[in-house]
């Protein structure tokens, strides 16, 4: 899979084939009831604020799309190493290894792109010349910002492009590098009037720029900051890219413990009286579990003014879905799997 | 130390709906160990720790404490507040300059502040403006480069030049020996190391070789032998007309060389002064946990002052009582009989009982996860403060001294 991801390049002059005759012609801002459901594209960037459960939600949506018999490329952009544990393999590598059934992972890595694509693109004997080619990549992609999105966005482009996969799904930048990285190959393609970059920035946006190809989710919790970016997230993605916003993904969304009614016995129940009985009963204090049920329904209070935030900041045909909070002891392979199956369930499919 | 009677105004109970706590008991004293220690003998906090994890909100925190208790002139330096903090302190828009927070605010939180709490933001556009004017070597090249096209996207988007930006303003201000105390919240990086290591990556970047490769062939008509083979690679991936935009940029930036490696140092040197200390923030979820864990060790390692460890959003210790759980599986296996002689309805209350102990039992399973992570980080710091989750978020000044009076404590 991972023989050659430029090797592409010269000997397809004409990279139209991104979009099939069948499809309507792609505008940048459709309408998005048209347009197909996330396990129906081909790349899906996973992005959001640090700390909301990006990678496992990525991992859950790649197991999930496999589960629908799907062949799914799960690729993790900032190689922490969590997208490992979640299947619990060892850590991934730029050679995609399939994971489990229907999934391939693999981790990114800009200096081993830069190998391959000098390898195939330049007929450069790799030994001895890569450590002060890609050191000067290096430099000239710090230098200027872009250049590095060409080779990594440019190896998942490809894998589209390839129909190597099914599905692409990357755990991508946060939500905070995710605009500039999208932005990445236009700003180049701006820049960069002639040359093998200019070549590739010209097919990857035609990928990037189809809906019915790639999208975005972004993935938040119902907390302020988290929703906040996600709106920013959202304008801002509307305003400075090509790629649309295929979905909002809620996580950790604290189940209702109980409606009105209930919560009237609730309050009588933790009147001193029945309190006093129903401890004498138990054996055992109830208040601190009487108390602890408390903080939970704040707490969903709390967290439901901020979904509704969320609901209507957003354009109303952006779906959102909502994630149960976990009550995990652990993370792994099973904690993966009800994601699957929750993620399954909110995309109706 | 403050008087117990100001101290006593700012405390207030961490719940919603509780009576506020008026009082304690006189004489009260910081325990050893305590962050109000840490923060009363150093002149520069740095707030670090991964994202998403309160941050921001704790740097904010930690210095209103400070200006409230300790007194003196407090900053804290800030990348990204949650808007209506920044908002509730007066703070949007104020750019890099650094603006005092008016007493009327910590007033209006029933509270009479000792000293002086000033914050400013970090502009990255002004930031690296003023650096440019700095290290320029001349007023003509000066203008060059603020004019240069390329500086104007590199300057908003240049790769982690926000952890140099923090460290650059940190320094300048430090040395302008204004304030007593700085608190720094260090911006969000995919790395929480990458801040560390900035001002001698930007110095590196300066003096690189490569960039010398780079920048040859247009200086002369010579090619040097070394260089070509490089030169030949990039033209063909970039295009020439890029690589010459590229290397007028970098020609203009050179001249800035010295002043940016002295500077460096001189950054660097601080970071790892006495006065200054590390205080790490993080959540007890699984993926925090892991980056906390290895930048605490890493700061260990390279001899910096690890100050404190601030654990976020922790569950109340009651879900992990053996004794609580016990009783919880009792009210969910016997709910009916619990019910019994109470004159509610029935059948509901046993319904609502046995829902509220299932509750209990699934936050006591994430209760108990997060004390086994807590105890495997705390080993590492002098200090370890725990801050329960709070009912609403924090929005205003009132909400950062409740934050702050169980990060004191």
């Amino acid at each position: 899979m991972s023989a050659g991801w430029a090797s592409g390049l010269p000997k397809e002059p004409d990279p139209q084939p991104t979009v099939t005759p069948t499809e309507p012609s792609p505008t940048p801002r459709a309408d998005q009831s048209a347009l197909p459901g996330i396990f129906d594209l081909g790349l899906v960037f996973v992005t959001g604020k640090g700390g909301v459960g990006k990678t496992t939600i990525a991992g859950g949506l790649a197991l999930a799309a496999a589960q629908q018999g799907k062949r799914v490329l799960v690729c993790e952009a900032d190689s922490k190493g969590d997208l490992s544990s979640l299947f619990e393999v060892a850590p991934t590598t730029f050679d995609a290894r399939q994971v489990t059934d229907g999934v391939w992972a693999m981790s990114m890595d800009t200096e081993a792109s830069l190998r391959e694509y000098l390898k195939l693109n330049l007929k450069i004997p790799i030994m001895g010349r890569i450590g002060p080619l890609a050191k000067a990549f290096d430099f000239v992609a710090t230098a200027a910002p872009g250049v590095r999105e060409i080779l990594t966005v440019g190896k998942l482009c490809y894998e589209v492009r390839e129909r190597n996969y099914d599905l692409v799904v990357v755990d991508a930048a946060a939500s905070g590098h995710i605009v500039s990285q999208l932005a990445a190959p236009q700003a180049i393609n701006e820049l960069v009037k002639v040359g093998l970059i200019r070549t590739q920035t010209d097919w990857m946006l035609d990928i990037l720029s189809n809906p019915w190809k790639t999208g975005l989710v972004a993935v938040t919790t119902p907390e302020e900051m988290p929703v906040s970016e996600t709106l920013e997230l959202a304008a801002r993605v509307a305003a400075e890219t090509t790629v649309r916003l295929a979905g909002v993904v809620v996580n950790r969304v604290l189940p209702e413990l109980f409606g009105h009614s209930e919560e009237a016995v609730f309050e009588e129940l933790r009147q001193p009286a029945a309190v006093g009985a129903m401890s004498e009963a138990a054996g055992g204090d109830v208040e601190p579990v009487l108390e602890g049920a408390r903080l939970a329904v704040t707490m969903r209070r709390t967290r439901s003014a901020h979904l509704e935030r969320l609901r209507s900041g957003l354009d109303p045909s952006t779906p959102v879905l909502l994630l149960p909070y976990l009550f995990s002891r652990t993370y792994g392979l099973r904690t993966t799997g009800q994601v699957a199956a929750a993620l399954t369930e909110e995309l109706g499919v | 130390m403050a008087s117990s009677e100001r101290r006593a105004k700012s405390s207030a109970p961490a719940g919603g709906g509780e009576p506020r706590q008026r009082g304690r008991a006189a004489g009260w004293r910081a325990p050893r160990g305590s962050l109000d220690g840490l923060v009363a003998s150093r002149e520069i906090v740095i707030a670090c720790g991964p994202g998403g994890v309160g941050k921001t909100t704790t740097a904010a925190a930690i210095a209103a404490m400070a200006a409230c208790h300790h007194g003196g002139r407090v900053l804290v330096v800030t990348v990204d507040p949650a808007k209506r903090l920044a908002d509730a302190l007066g703070l949007s828009g104020i750019g890099n300059t650094e603006t005092r927070i008016p007493d009327s605010v910590f007033e209006a939180a029933g509270f009479t502040p000792r000293g002086e709490l000033w914050a400013a933001m970090l502009d990255m556009k002004e930031s690296w403006d003023a650096l440019v004017r700095r290290h320029a070597p001349d007023a003509e090249t000066r203008e060059q480069i603020l004019a240069n096209p390329l500086y104007k996207t590199i300057s908003g988007r240049f790769v982690q030049s926000q952890d140099y930006m923090a460290m650059e303003r940190l320094y300048e201000i430090h040395s302008e020996g204004k304030y007593d105390l700085i608190v720094v919240d260090t911006p969000p990086t995919r790395n929480a190391l990458d801040f560390l290591d900035a001002p001698q990556r930007m110095a590196d970047f300066f003096s690189s070789r490569l960039l010398r490769w780079l920048i040859v062939p247009y200086r002369s008509k010579l090619i040097n032998f070394a260089s070509k083979p490089f030169y030949q690679v990039a033209d063909r991936i970039l295009g020439t007309q890029f690589l010459a935009d590229i290397s007028e940029f970098f020609i203009l930036f050179q001249s800035m060389y010295d002043g940016f490696v002295a500077r460096a140092e001189t950054v660097t040197r601080l970071l790892s002064d006495r006065r200054t200390t590390f205080v790490v923030i993080s959540t007890l979820e699984a993926t925090p946990v892991r980056e906390a864990e290895f930048f605490a060790t890493e700061l260990v390692r390279r001899d910096l002052n690890l100050g404190a460890i601030v654990l976020n959003k922790v569950l109340p210790s009651y879900f992990r009582s053996t004794k609580n759980i016990s009783v919880a599986k009792t009210m969910a296996e016997r709910a009916k009989d619990l019910v019994e002689r109470l004159d509610v309805d029935r059948p509901l209350a046993a319904r609502v009982l046995s829902d509220v102990a299932e509750s209990f039992l699934n936050f006591s399973v994430v209760a108990r996860r997060e004390a086994e992570q807590q105890d495997e980080l705390s080993t590492s710091a002098e200090v370890l403060a725990t801050v329960p989750f709070f009912d609403a978020d924090i929005a205003d000044m009132e909400g950062l001294l409740r934050l702050g009076e169980k990060l004191w404590t």
